[in-house]
């Protein structure tokens, strides 16, 4: 177990991989090795990137990785798809977006599904990106899953929030509107070679002066053609620009602190989770409890009491 | 909490073929697992490097150009070389009866040629994956 | 179509027909399914009638052979004047193997050839580049070099047969080596003729052998176009193909509506340019697939003349060789098994039959062991043959488009033509061919397609002989193509020879001349010729525009 820890902290592709499959899998192993990790992060800056299907993230993510690499810089990044709720089962595509950086040794690529958690991340998230903070990577994307009202969970996450946009969504813009239009730290309107850019992004900046009027930091809308890597350094500069802006206004660490306070809250809820329904005496009985509940023989704040009545005894 | 069986599926070399790739993809996604996609044109290097990173249980290639002697078994001996031999290898695509015996030495377990039903490919993985 | 009364006499005729004799049989011998569907998951009834095509007008919609919409026919005796080409898709190895096997073929009454290239030649590298390994001469013949040509059609009289050329990304050097070819042995340009496939709209859709994004590769379209017509006035320049669409999993429909749309969106490109639609338009031919529905297929066929006819009426074409749609067509190579190789015979002609029932220009037909490998001589001869008996034994070939008028044919011709329609107005709304493209569109149409259809075969729906119904053990007992081992270091040794022995300064020159060009926009084929006489190989070539146009990546569409 000590192997995989100080490899995962060399470097060690397949041992930064083997880790993030046990934590995604709740393996006590990698409880045990995130302990030994914590103390090694923080180095990381971690980028997340939400945006509807089809706006570009990953080729975007790509073409800044390509540039972070330029300047010598190591690149982890997560791309999390969906998990089909029927079948369990996922397509993570993502990655063909960036398969020419598959053979680059300063650069990490992991694709996860949701596995049922909601809000646009998956629940080892937090755990994977201590690991890639830890094995040296000093960019962590976090792309998440295309963008609905309730995809923010990122903004817990990352330290600086992209939220791509494409134009000619026309009134999907007017949808959008609040919640995913107030995560953003930086907006992209990426594809700007297709008509409508104008538009888009003078309907983000009017959407910014309703919402954000009393933040004192004006967010960028930058315009990108991703496939062209047009914009990209730009980009790169602004998102820079974030990052010295949380570190003067000690913003930053009050983002981390977010991220931990998230972090712990689905430690214990993953582990409250488990032990309830994995290991306790009520782990057969649950069944029959619904059961019971569905034919109103009792109500389920009363199961819920006496199940974590007798967990907290 | 369930395992869930990770599987790459790669398309190497030139071949441009990717309608059984994707069904496929999606039958397994269909049956529980989660399946990375590399997409076309992959080397060996990058098909081996994907498989560590992503920690991945099986790898699907996809061939019907020919040149799986070739490429399957730059894939197997990559493997092997990275010692990783606990990942279940499989193939599918044009590949003649006259060349299994020969993959299945080089480390392809599986071969499902035309006709093959996907339910087939999802009962070996289940069966025969290592971890 | 039909008298008022009459017509009104067969409906009720019908719908008697339908509550008594009809219900009544159902009733004690129920159909063997709940609904019919074609391949394209249209319902087809139990009977078609006159009523059912009665809001035709003969003359205007059905018409007759050789006059506008061309329904019936482009020629006015078709089958009767000529047969159609007899054009096997060949080739694997070397030049010198496909060589001997283009003789075979000539020999046993093809006429007409047509090139299959290997991949590495396919996506413009040359043998000996490192992402041809273990691609050699596998899936076609390899051509590097205008030497390779040369040794391709050594002793080939085609100053008398035509040549069609499967090749897309570097189509228009492919084409440069065989004009360069044919001048060398002194064969004037004027008179050469073939086709070049040249059709990158269905590789970004379908069959993936792009190489440049989309605006360079039209731009590169366009100058074939305009070359042709005006230098090599006999060729084709381009064969604008569903084969490969409907191979990845499309409908019937699909096919129909995607190719005949990128036909249009070709003409489009063309007209930008500012080229007249009467001096390219005749040079644009077709290229189908022939599946299993086999009075889907003819209706389709006839639905693409007659849709091409009125579009390109509608662009402004003035003269009748400009309406008309060529086409040649291939059985689906998707339908073939590896279960039982030999019934695929069977397979092979009926499709082929329903080719010649919708008038095919030309003419592929698969061997039984396409499934397993590339064809052996024998079973490509009896793929040959398959043409010729029902050529010369059927019958079909004596009256011009015998289906037309059945009730079913010209409903279904029509329902198809709508349903394209329908399809093009879809493909409007997202902006265009190519945004519809880049959005995915298609991609998305023809991975559902597949994966609806794969799951009715393992749901038993849909029926594969030897596959998931009347399956045997039997061990495939049917001779496999070998190919030449020494193939592969032949090539390699004759490029580095080339290298070596040509005048490396004109190849320099050449392909900075051809660099410069390509930054501009002069057409770029004289330049790609200079280049290709002073035997610079197709990778140099395919590298110098790879520099100057970048290269495409798809989106990701499952």
């Amino acid at each position: 177990m000590n192997d995989i820890t100080s490899n995962v902290l060399k470097g060690d592709s397949r041992s930064i991989a083997r880790l993030i499959t046990l934590a995604e899998n709740n393996d006590p192993i990698a409880a045990n090795a995130m302990k030994v990790i914590h103390p090694k992060t923080g180095n990381a800056h971690v980028i997340g990137i939400t945006g509807v299907m089809g706006s570009g993230k990953s080729t975007l993510i790509f073409e800044l990785s390509r540039e972070y690499r330029k300047k010598g810089l190591k690149v982890g990044i997560i791309a999390i798809d969906p998990t089909s709720p029927f079948s369990g089962g996922a397509l993570l595509g993502d990655r063909i977006r960036m398969m020419e950086l598959a053979t680059d040794a300063g650069v990490f690529i992991r694709s996860m599904g949701t596995r049922g958690m909601l809000g646009g991340l998956t629940s080892a998230v937090y755990d994977v990106v201590e690991i890639l903070d830890a094995s040296g990577k000093d960019i962590i994307f976090v792309e998440t899953v295309g963008v609905g009202q309730a995809e923010v969970d990122v903004i817990k996450l990352a330290d600086t929030t992209l939220v791509t946009l494409v134009p000619g969504l026309g009134d999907s813009i007017q949808t959008i509107k609040a919640g995913i239009m107030e995560i953003a730290d930086i907006y992209v309107v990426n594809k700007a070679d297709r008509p409508g850019v104008e538009q888009a992004v003078a309907e983000i900046e009017s959407l910014i002066d309703i919402t954000c009027s009393e933040k004192d930091r004006k967010i960028p809308v930058l315009t990108t053609i991703a496939k062209q890597s047009k914009g990209i350094v730009e980009l790169v500069n602004e998102i820079e620009n974030h990052k010295n802006y949380l570190k003067n206004t000690k913003m930053f660490e009050a983002q981390r602190k977010k991220r931990y306070e998230a972090e712990l809250i689905e430690i214990i809820r993953k582990r409250l989770m488990n032990l309830i329904f994995d290991e306790s005496i009520f782990k057969d009985k649950v069944e029959s409890l619904i059961d019971q509940i569905s034919k109103k023989k009792v109500d389920p704040y009363t199961v819920a009491d006496e199940i974590l009545g007798k967990i907290l005894k | 909490m369930e395992r869930k069986i990770r599987v790459l599926i790669a398309k190497p070399g030139l071949d441009g073929h990717d309608r059984g790739a994707k069904v496929v993809a999606r039958a397994l996604r269909d049956a529980g697992m989660e399946v990375i996609y590399t997409g076309l044109h992959q080397t060996a290097d990058m098909v081996v490097e994907t498989a560590i990173q992503e920690d991945v249980d099986v790898i699907g290639l996809s061939l019907l150009s020919g040149a799986h002697m070739t490429l399957f078994v730059d894939v197997t001996k990559l493997l092997k070389q990275r010692g990783m031999q606990d990942v279940l290898v499989v193939g599918g695509g044009i590949i003649p009866e006259q060349d299994a015996p020969k993959l299945k030495k080089a480390g392809v377990s599986g071969i499902f040629g035309p006709g093959t039903h996907c339910d087939e490919i999802v009962n070996f993985i289940k069966k025969n994956v290592k971890r | 179509m039909f008298d008022e009364k009459e017509l009104e006499k067969i409906k009720q005729h019908k719908d008697k027909w339908l509550k008594d004799i009809y219900s009544n049989h159902v009733k004690k011998h129920p159909e063997r399914k709940k609904k019919f569907e074609n391949l394209s998951w249209n319902e087809i009834k139990n009977i078609y009638t006159p009523d059912d095509i009665a809001h035709l007008d003969y003359i205007k919609d059905i018409g007759f052979p050789g006059e506008y919409p061309f329904l019936r026919g482009i020629h006015p005796t078709k089958y009767r004047g000529r047969l159609w080409t007899f054009r096997q898709f060949s080739g694997f190895g070397s030049a010198e193997e496909t060589n001997k096997r283009y003789k075979y073929l000539l020999d046993h009454g093809e006429t007409g050839l047509s090139v299959a290239f290997d991949y590495p030649t396919l996506y413009g590298y040359d043998t000996d580049h490192k992402m041809s390994r273990g691609e050699f001469g596998k899936c076609g013949v390899a051509i590097s070099s205008l030497e390779d040509m040369e040794i391709l059609f050594s002793g080939i009289p085609i100053d008398k047969v035509t040549t069609s050329m499967t090749i897309n990304g570097p189509a228009a050097i492919v084409w440069a080596f065989y004009i360069a070819n044919a001048e060398n042995r002194k064969i004037d340009r004027r008179i050469i003729g073939g086709t070049i496939q040249n059709d990158i709209l269905k590789e970004y859709i379908a069959q993936k052998s792009f190489i440049f994004p989309p605006e360079p590769s039209m731009r590169l379209i366009v100058d074939t176009f305009e070359f042709g017509y005006k230098e090599v006035p006999k060729w084709n320049t381009i064969s604008i193909s569903g084969y490969h669409i409907r191979e990845a999993g499309s409908t019937a429909v699909q096919e129909l509506a995607f190719t005949v749309g990128d036909g249009v969106e070709y003409v489009k490109w063309a007209m930008k340019r500012g080229l007249k639609i009467d001096d390219f338009a005749p040079r644009l031919s077709f290229f189908f697939n022939a599946h299993n529905d086999f009075f889907e297929e003819i209706a389709k066929y006839r639905a693409a003349r007659r849709i091409w006819a009125k579009e390109l009426k509608r662009l402004g074409a003035k003269k009748s060789r400009s309406l008309l749609m060529r086409f040649h067509t291939q059985t689906a190579g998707c339908s073939l098994t590896a279960q039982q190789p030999e019934i695929n015979i069977s397979r092979v002609t009926i499709q082929a039959l329903a080719a010649v029932l919708g008038g095919t220009q030309s003419l592929h037909t698969n061997s039984m062991d396409e499934a397993l490998a590339l064809p052996s001589e024998k079973a490509v001869r009896i793929a040959l043959r398959t043409q010729q008996i029902i050529a010369h034994e059927s019958g079909v070939t004596d009256t011009v488009d015998p289906l037309g008028g059945s009730y079913y044919i010209e409903w279904l011709t029509d329902k198809m033509e709508e349903e394209t329609y329908q399809y093009w107005d879809k493909v409007d709304k997202l902006g265009g061919v190519l945004p519809a493209i880049e959005k995915g569109f298609y991609q998305r149409e023809i991975a559902n397609a597949a994966y609806k259809y794969q799951k009715e075969i393992e749901e038993k729906k849909q029926i594969v002989v030897g596959v998931n119904d009347y399956q045997m053990d039997e061990p495939v007992e049917i001779p496999i193509l070998q190919m030449d081992e020494k193939g592969e270091e032949r090539q390699i040794n004759r490029l580095k020879k080339l290298r070596k022995e040509r005048n490396n300064q004109k190849v320099e020159k050449n392909l900075s001349a051809l660099r410069k060009a390509a930054m501009g926009d002069e057409n770029l084929m004289p330049y790609i010729l200079d280049c290709v006489h002073s035997y610079a190989t197709l990778g140099e070539t395919c590298q110098v525009l790879r520099d100057v146009f970048g290269e495409y990546k798809e989106p990701a569409i499952y």
